[in-house]
C-alpha cells in the first residue's frame, strides 16, 4: 500500500458559491469521509483556515524569524487534505475524483515518499 | 552460418518492447528491465556470431535479460536493499504461468506508458522508446526535440511511474473506453507527426509511419476484439498506402484529386479495406472506424472524378455525430462541397470557428475559385499563406495562388 496526498486547491478571487452550495458540499465531504473510512483507506484528513490566518517560520543566520503569513504569495492555496492509502495511483485517482466533487474545487494527487507499510 | 551485428540489432529491435515487458512484470522496475535487456543485447553480440541464432531470439533474450536481472538484484539484495529483495521474490515466478486474459505483457506496459496522469509528450516518448525500442536520439531526431529535452522527458515519465506508483495492468472494462482512446491517440499523433513531415531531405530521419503503423499492428494482435484498435489500423494502411503520390518531381505536395493512383500501394489499401469491412460486420462504430472506412472509399475510386462523395457525406455525417470538431465539419463541408456544389460547401464553412486553421482557407479559397470568385480566391490562398511554415505546402499554395484566372 502507498500513501497518497490528496491536496485541495482554493483559488482566491474565485466567485463565492451559495450557502446552500456550501452547505452541500460539507455534507459531500461527510458523506466521502465515511466512505473513505468504510473502505479502510482514512489515514487523515482536515480543512484549513484561510491563507491569511498562516505564520511562516524559518532560520536564517541561526535565528529563527516568525513572519505573517502565508509562505507563497499565490492565487491558489491549500484549502484542506485528505492522506489516503490506495495500491496504486489509479486507486488513489479513484478518491481524487470523489473528493473534487465533493468539496468543488480542484484535488492535487501526490504520492509520499514512503511505501506505508502492510 | 555467420549473423552480423546489425541482424542481432535487427531482432532486438522487434523483440525490444515483448522482453521489456515481461520482464517490468517480474522485476517490477521500468529501469532493471531495460538495463537487463540491453545487457543481454550486449551477451548476444558476443556470443550469436560464435553459437549461431538460437531457435527461438526473443524467449533467448528474456531468458537471459531475467538470468541478468536476478544475478545483479542478488548482489544488491545482500547489501541489504528491500527493494531489491522484494523484486527477486517477484523474480522467481514464472513467468509462463500468468493468469487472466491478457497474456501479452505488452498490453500492460503500454497503458502504463500513455496512463493518464502523463502529459501527451512523454506519453508518445515513452511509448516509442519502451514498445518501439528506439533509441532516444532516433526519437528525438524524429520529433525535432533536442536530445536532452526528450531525455529528460523520459526520465522524468519513468520516476512519476515508480514513485506515483501508476499501475501495470490493463484497465478494466469500465475504464477502458477513455484509456484505450489515450493508446490510440498517441499512435496516431506519431503517424501523424511522420505523415506532416514528408520532407525527404532528412535521410537519417526515422520514418514514423511505419512505427505507429507497427505499434497499431501489435495492439490490433493483442486486442482483436477491439473495434477501434482496427479502424486505427485500417485508416493508418490507406493514408499511408497514398504516399507514393504524394510527391512527385517538381511537386512537394501533391493533393489527392491530383494524385497518381497507379502509385497507390495496392497491398496496404487491400488490407486497409479488408480491415473495414471486418469493423462494418461489428457494427459498434467509432471515430477511427468511420474516418478509415472515408478513406476506404477514396481508395475505391479508380480516378478522383468516380469518387463516391454521397457516400463520404454519409459517414461524415456519422463522424459529426461522434466527434463534433469544426475540422471534422469542414471535412464535412469539402464532401457536401462536391455533393451540392461549391455555394453549399462555402456555406458551410463561413460557419465555423476555425480562423486560424489553415486547411480553412484552403478549402474557401478553392471553392471559391469554382465560383469563379477570384479575388476572393485569392485573398483566402494569403490567409492560408500566412498561417503555415511548411515549405511543402507554401510552394503548393503559391502555385495555386498563381494558377487563378487573371491574376499576376
Amino acid at each position: 500500500m502507498k500513501q497518497y496526498l490528496l491536496a485541495v486547491h482554493m483559488v482566491e478571487g474565485e466567485e463565492p458559491q451559495s450557502e446552500d452550495e456550501t452547505q452541500q458540499a460539507y455534507k459531500d465531504v461527510d458523506a466521502l469521509n465515511a466512505q473513505i473510512q468504510a473502505e479502510g483507506a482514512w489515514v487523515f484528513a482536515g480543512g484549513l483556515h484561510p491563507p491569511a490566518t498562516a505564520t511562516v517560520v524559518r532560520v536564517r543566520d541561526d535565528e529563527v524569524l516568525t513572519i505573517d503569513g502565508p509562505f507563497a504569495e499565490a492565487k491558489e492555496q491549500l484549502g484542506g487534505f485528505w492522506v489516503i492509502r490506495a495500491a496504486d495511483l489509479d486507486e488513489a485517482l479513484a478518491w481524487a475524483a470523489k473528493a473534487t466533487r465533493a468539496c468543488r474545487a480542484p484535488v492535487e494527487v501526490r504520492p509520499f515518499q514512503d511505501d506505508a507499510e502492510g | 552460418m555467420a549473423i552480423r551485428t546489425d541482424e542481432i540489432e535487427g531482432y532486438f529491435r522487434r523483440e525490444y518492447g515483448r522482453c521489456v515487458a515481461t520482464l517490468v512484470r517480474f522485476l517490477g522496475d521500468i529501469d532493471i528491465a531495460e538495463e537487463a535487456v540491453q545487457e543481454a543485447f550486449a551477451v548476444a553480440v558476443d556470443r550469436w556470431p560464435v553459437t549461431g541464432l538460437p531457435p527461438n531470439p526473443g524467449a533467448w533474450i528474456t531468458t537471459t535479460a531475467r538470468n541478468r536481472a536476478i544475478d545483479q538484484l542478488r548482489r544488491e539484495a545482500s547489501r541489504h536493499d528491500r527493494h531489491a529483495q522484494a523484486a527477486l521474490l517477484y523474480g522467481q515466478e514464472d513467468p509462463a504461468e500468468e493468469v487472466g486474459p491478457v497474456r501479452d505483457d505488452r498490453l500492460r506496459l503500454i497503458f502504463t506508458c500513455c496512463h493518464p496522469a502523463l502529459a501527451r509528450p512523454a506519453q508518445v516518448a515513452l511509448t516509442l522508446r519502451l514498445l518501439g525500442g528506439l533509441e532516444t536520439p532516433q526519437i528525438a531526431r524524429a520529433f525535432l526535440v533536442p536530445e536532452a529535452t526528450l531525455a529528460q522527458r523520459i526520465v522524468r515519465a519513468k520516476k512519476k511511474i515508480k514513485a506515483a506508483g501508476i499501475p501495470y495492468r490493463v484497465p478494466g472494462d469500465a475504464e477502458l473506453p477513455d484509456r484505450l482512446a489515450a493508446v490510440l491517440a498517441v499512435v496516431y499523433l506519431v503517424f501523424n507527426e511522420g505523415h506532416t513531415a514528408t520532407d525527404g531531405d532528412d535521410l537519417v530521419r526515422l520514418n514514423l509511419c511505419d512505427e505507429a503503423i507497427r505499434l497499431a499492428r501489435v495492439l490490433a494482435g493483442l486486442m482483436p476484439d477491439e473495434p477501434e484498435v482496427l479502424g486505427l489500423l485500417a485508416l493508418l494502411l490507406l493514408t499511408y498506402s497514398r504516399t507514393p503520390a504524394r510527391t512527385a518531381p517538381g511537386h512537394p505536395l501533391v493533393l489527392l484529386p491530383d494524385q497518381d493512383r497507379s502509385l497507390w500501394d495496392r497491398a496496404l489499401i487491400d488490407e486497409g479495406q479488408a480491415l473495414v469491412r471486418r469493423c462494418l460486420r461489428r457494427n459498434q462504430r467509432g471515430p477511427y472506424q468511420i474516418q478509415a472506412a472515408i478513406a476506404a472509399v477514396h481508395s475505391a475510386a479508380p480516378a478522383a472524378a468516380q469518387t463516391d462523395w454521397r457516400q463520404i457525406l454519409v459517414l461524415y455525417d456519422q463522424l459529426m455525430a461522434c466527434a463534433p470538431t469544426a475540422v471534422v465539419a469542414l471535412n464535412r463541408a469539402v464532401a457536401l462541397a462536391e455533393v451540392e456544389g461549391p455555394q453549399a460547401g462555402l456555406a458551410a464553412i463561413d460557419g465555423l470557428d476555425l480562423g486560424s486553421y489553415h486547411p480553412l482557407h484552403v478549402a474557401r479559397a478553392d471553392m471559391l475559385r469554382r465560383l469563379g470568385r477570384t479575388a476572393e480566391a485569392a485573398l483566402a490562398y494569403d490567409a492560408a499563406l500566412a498561417l503555415t511554415a511548411n515549405a511543402a505546402e507554401r510552394t503548393f499554395l503559391y502555385r495555386r495562388r498563381r494558377e487563378l484566372p487573371g491574376r499576376p
